[in-house]
Protein backbone atom coordinates (compact mmCIF):
# COMPACT_ATOMS: atom_id res chain seq x y z
CA UNK A 1 0.00 0.00 0.00
CA UNK A 2 1.59 3.50 -1.17
CA UNK A 3 1.29 5.53 2.58
CA UNK A 4 2.38 9.28 3.39
CA UNK A 5 4.32 9.62 6.88
CA UNK A 6 4.26 12.68 8.36
CA UNK A 7 8.04 13.63 10.65
CA UNK A 8 7.56 16.02 12.41
CA UNK A 9 9.58 19.34 13.09
CA UNK A 10 12.21 17.89 15.85
CA UNK A 11 12.91 14.26 13.76
CA UNK A 12 13.47 15.98 9.74
CA UNK A 13 16.69 16.87 10.29
CA UNK A 14 17.35 12.84 10.38
CA UNK A 15 15.15 12.63 7.48
CA UNK A 16 16.89 15.11 4.80
CA UNK A 17 14.75 17.87 5.77
CA UNK A 18 11.52 16.20 4.54
CA UNK A 19 8.09 16.94 6.35
CA UNK A 20 6.87 13.91 4.94
CA UNK A 21 8.30 10.47 3.21
CA UNK A 22 5.65 8.26 0.59
CA UNK A 23 6.72 4.71 1.30
CA UNK A 24 5.02 0.95 0.68
CA UNK A 25 3.70 -0.64 3.82
CA UNK A 26 0.40 -3.08 4.81
CA UNK A 27 0.88 -2.44 8.44
CA UNK A 28 2.21 0.31 10.80
CA UNK A 29 4.90 -1.69 11.85
CA UNK A 30 6.17 -2.34 8.26
CA UNK A 31 6.02 1.50 7.99
CA UNK A 32 7.73 2.35 10.71
CA UNK A 33 10.77 -0.30 9.78
CA UNK A 34 10.93 1.43 6.32
CA UNK A 35 11.24 4.82 7.50
CA UNK A 36 14.05 3.90 9.79
CA UNK A 37 15.87 1.66 7.44
CA UNK A 38 15.71 4.43 5.44
CA UNK A 39 16.77 7.13 7.80
CA UNK A 40 18.89 4.90 10.21
CA UNK A 41 19.05 7.71 12.68
CA UNK A 42 15.69 7.95 13.28
CA UNK A 43 15.72 4.87 15.21
CA UNK A 44 17.10 6.17 18.45
CA UNK A 45 14.74 8.52 18.27
CA UNK A 46 11.60 6.57 18.17
CA UNK A 47 12.51 3.39 19.78
CA UNK A 48 14.23 2.41 23.52
CA UNK A 49 16.94 -0.10 23.55
CA UNK A 50 14.60 -2.35 23.98
CA UNK A 51 13.29 -1.84 20.91
CA UNK A 52 9.76 -0.17 21.78
CA UNK A 53 8.46 3.21 20.92
CA UNK A 54 9.30 5.17 23.04
CA UNK A 55 6.21 6.66 25.75
CA UNK A 56 6.21 10.01 24.38
CA UNK A 57 5.86 9.16 20.13
CA UNK A 58 2.45 9.01 19.26
CA UNK A 59 1.38 7.42 15.86
CA UNK A 60 -1.53 8.33 14.42
CA UNK A 61 -3.44 6.95 10.95
CA UNK A 62 -5.08 9.80 9.84
CA UNK A 63 -6.24 10.78 13.10
CA UNK A 64 -6.82 7.77 15.00
CA UNK A 65 -3.98 7.10 17.32
CA UNK A 66 -2.86 3.38 17.13
CA UNK A 67 -3.38 2.88 20.66
CA UNK A 68 -6.95 2.39 20.13
CA UNK A 69 -6.63 0.42 17.15
CA UNK A 70 -4.63 -2.33 16.58
CA UNK A 71 -1.06 -0.59 17.68
CA UNK A 72 1.90 -1.27 15.33
CA UNK A 73 -0.13 -4.08 13.83
CA UNK A 74 -2.94 -2.00 12.95
CA UNK A 75 -3.25 -2.42 8.94
CA UNK A 76 -3.18 0.43 6.29
CA UNK A 77 -5.12 1.35 3.31
CA UNK A 78 -4.21 2.80 0.11
CA UNK A 79 -3.28 6.62 0.82
CA UNK A 80 -3.38 6.70 4.29
CA UNK A 81 -1.41 9.27 5.95
CA UNK A 82 0.58 8.48 9.36
CA UNK A 83 1.54 11.05 11.54
CA UNK A 84 4.36 10.68 14.17
CA UNK A 85 3.46 13.29 16.54
CA UNK A 86 5.37 13.93 19.85
CA UNK A 87 4.28 14.30 23.39
CA UNK A 88 6.55 16.27 25.67
CA UNK A 89 7.27 15.55 29.42
CA UNK A 90 10.18 16.27 31.73
CA UNK A 91 10.29 17.17 35.34
CA UNK A 92 13.31 17.38 38.16
CA UNK A 93 14.83 14.35 39.55
CA UNK B 1 22.01 30.96 21.22
CA UNK B 2 18.43 31.56 21.95
CA UNK B 3 17.32 35.15 21.94
CA UNK B 4 14.05 36.00 24.56
CA UNK B 5 12.43 39.06 25.33
CA UNK B 6 11.79 40.79 28.81
CA UNK B 7 8.38 40.82 28.27
CA UNK B 8 7.99 36.91 27.74
CA UNK B 9 10.05 36.13 30.25
CA UNK B 10 7.88 37.93 32.70
CA UNK B 11 5.31 35.85 31.36
CA UNK B 12 7.15 32.58 31.91
CA UNK B 13 7.91 33.59 35.69
CA UNK B 14 4.46 34.71 36.18
CA UNK B 15 3.10 31.18 35.11
CA UNK B 16 5.71 29.48 37.46
CA UNK B 17 4.91 31.31 40.09
CA UNK B 18 1.52 31.08 39.65
CA UNK B 19 1.46 27.09 39.17
CA UNK B 20 4.08 26.68 42.18
CA UNK B 21 4.59 24.16 43.76
CA UNK B 22 3.78 22.46 40.76
CA UNK B 23 5.68 22.58 37.53
CA UNK B 24 4.36 24.93 34.17
CA UNK B 25 5.08 24.36 31.01
CA UNK B 26 4.26 25.83 27.93
CA UNK B 27 5.58 26.04 24.57
CA UNK B 28 7.97 28.29 22.76
CA UNK B 29 6.87 29.68 19.62
CA UNK B 30 9.86 31.88 16.76
CA UNK B 31 11.81 31.76 14.23
CA UNK B 32 14.51 29.24 14.20
CA UNK B 33 17.28 30.59 12.02
CA UNK B 34 19.73 27.34 12.34
CA UNK B 35 22.50 28.60 14.85
CA UNK B 36 20.07 31.50 16.04
CA UNK B 37 16.54 30.99 17.60
CA UNK B 38 14.25 33.86 18.62
CA UNK B 39 10.97 33.59 20.90
CA UNK B 40 8.56 35.64 19.87
CA UNK B 41 5.71 34.17 21.26
CA UNK B 42 4.60 31.49 24.17
CA UNK B 43 1.74 29.27 24.49
CA UNK B 44 1.06 28.26 28.35
CA UNK B 45 -0.32 24.66 28.82
CA UNK B 46 -1.95 22.90 31.51
CA UNK B 47 0.28 20.56 32.78
CA UNK B 48 -1.29 17.16 32.63
CA UNK B 49 0.53 14.88 35.06
CA UNK B 50 -1.85 14.80 38.11
CA UNK B 51 -0.08 11.91 40.16
CA UNK B 52 3.18 13.86 41.07
CA UNK B 53 3.02 17.65 39.36
CA UNK B 54 5.46 19.09 41.54
CA UNK B 55 8.54 16.96 40.12
CA UNK B 56 6.83 16.02 36.76
CA UNK B 57 4.44 17.58 33.80
CA UNK B 58 3.80 16.63 30.91
CA UNK B 59 1.94 18.18 27.64
CA UNK B 60 -0.39 15.91 25.39
CA UNK B 61 -0.31 15.41 21.56
CA UNK B 62 -2.98 16.80 21.43
CA UNK B 63 -1.49 20.52 23.03
CA UNK B 64 1.83 20.02 20.63
CA UNK B 65 -0.66 20.02 17.70
CA UNK B 66 -2.00 23.07 18.70
CA UNK B 67 0.96 24.75 19.75
CA UNK B 68 2.34 23.97 16.06
CA UNK B 69 -1.41 25.04 14.79
CA UNK B 70 -0.67 28.34 16.59
CA UNK B 71 2.64 28.77 15.29
CA UNK B 72 1.79 27.98 11.55
CA UNK B 73 -1.03 30.88 11.87
CA UNK B 74 1.73 33.50 12.75
CA UNK B 75 4.29 32.37 9.99
CA UNK B 76 6.56 30.88 12.83
CA UNK B 77 8.00 27.55 14.30
CA UNK B 78 7.45 25.46 17.38
CA UNK B 79 11.28 25.87 18.46
CA UNK B 80 10.75 24.26 21.79
CA UNK B 81 9.28 24.11 25.26
CA UNK B 82 9.70 25.75 28.72
CA UNK B 83 9.23 24.03 32.44
CA UNK B 84 9.77 24.91 35.90
CA UNK B 85 11.41 23.06 38.29
CA UNK B 86 9.66 24.14 41.52
CA UNK B 87 12.98 24.50 44.64
CA UNK B 88 15.29 22.97 42.31
CA UNK B 89 18.17 24.25 39.95
CA UNK B 90 17.33 24.81 36.08
CA UNK B 91 19.38 21.94 34.64
CA UNK B 92 17.75 19.11 33.15
CA UNK B 93 17.12 16.08 35.12
CA UNK B 94 17.98 12.50 33.81
CA UNK B 95 14.11 12.31 33.54
CA UNK B 96 14.05 15.28 31.23
CA UNK B 97 16.86 13.83 29.15
CA UNK B 98 15.39 10.48 29.02
CA UNK B 99 12.06 11.94 27.58
CA UNK B 100 13.65 14.72 25.37
CA UNK B 101 13.42 15.26 21.12
CA UNK B 102 16.14 16.53 19.66
CA UNK B 103 16.30 20.22 17.70
CA UNK B 104 13.58 21.77 20.56
CA UNK B 105 14.75 23.94 23.17
CA UNK B 106 14.21 23.07 26.90
CA UNK B 107 13.99 26.41 28.96
CA UNK B 108 14.00 25.67 32.59
CA UNK B 109 14.04 28.44 35.27
CA UNK B 110 13.68 27.47 39.02
CA UNK B 111 10.85 28.84 41.27
CA UNK B 112 12.51 28.66 44.49
CA UNK B 113 9.50 29.55 47.79
CA UNK B 114 7.75 30.86 44.06
CA UNK B 115 9.62 32.99 43.35
CA UNK B 116 11.20 32.46 39.88
CA UNK B 117 14.92 32.96 39.80
CA UNK B 118 17.84 31.29 37.62
CA UNK B 119 16.63 30.67 33.47
CA UNK B 120 18.72 28.06 31.70
CA UNK B 121 18.21 26.89 28.16
CA UNK B 122 19.10 23.25 26.72
CA UNK B 123 19.15 21.06 23.65
CA UNK B 124 19.70 17.02 23.50
CA UNK B 125 22.58 15.33 21.59
CA UNK B 126 21.61 13.87 18.47
CA UNK B 127 22.79 10.49 20.09
CA UNK B 128 20.18 11.54 23.29
CA UNK B 129 23.54 10.73 25.66
CA UNK B 130 23.19 14.25 26.82
CA UNK B 131 22.21 18.03 27.23
CA UNK B 132 24.07 21.07 25.70
CA UNK B 133 23.56 24.17 27.59
CA UNK B 134 22.28 26.73 24.59
CA UNK B 135 22.77 30.16 25.52
CA UNK B 136 20.13 32.89 26.30
CA UNK B 137 20.63 36.29 25.16
CA UNK B 138 17.95 38.25 26.83
CA UNK B 139 16.68 41.22 24.81
CA UNK B 140 14.82 43.94 25.83
CA UNK B 141 12.16 44.21 23.04
CA UNK B 142 11.29 41.00 20.65
CA UNK B 143 12.22 42.06 16.98
CA UNK B 144 9.18 41.39 15.11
Amino acid sequence: MGVKVMIPTPLRQYAEKRESIDLEAKTVAEALSSLTSQFGELKRHLYSDDGRLRSFVNVYVNDEDIRYLQKEKTALQQGDTISIVPSIAGGTE
Amino acid sequence: MIRVGEALIGKMHEHGARDYPNECCGALLGKDEGANRTVLGLVPLVNQRDDSPQNRFSITPEDVLLAEKEARAKGWDLIGWYHSHPDSPARPSEFDREHAWPWYSYIIFQVEKGEAREMRSWRLDDDRAKYEEENIEFISSVPR
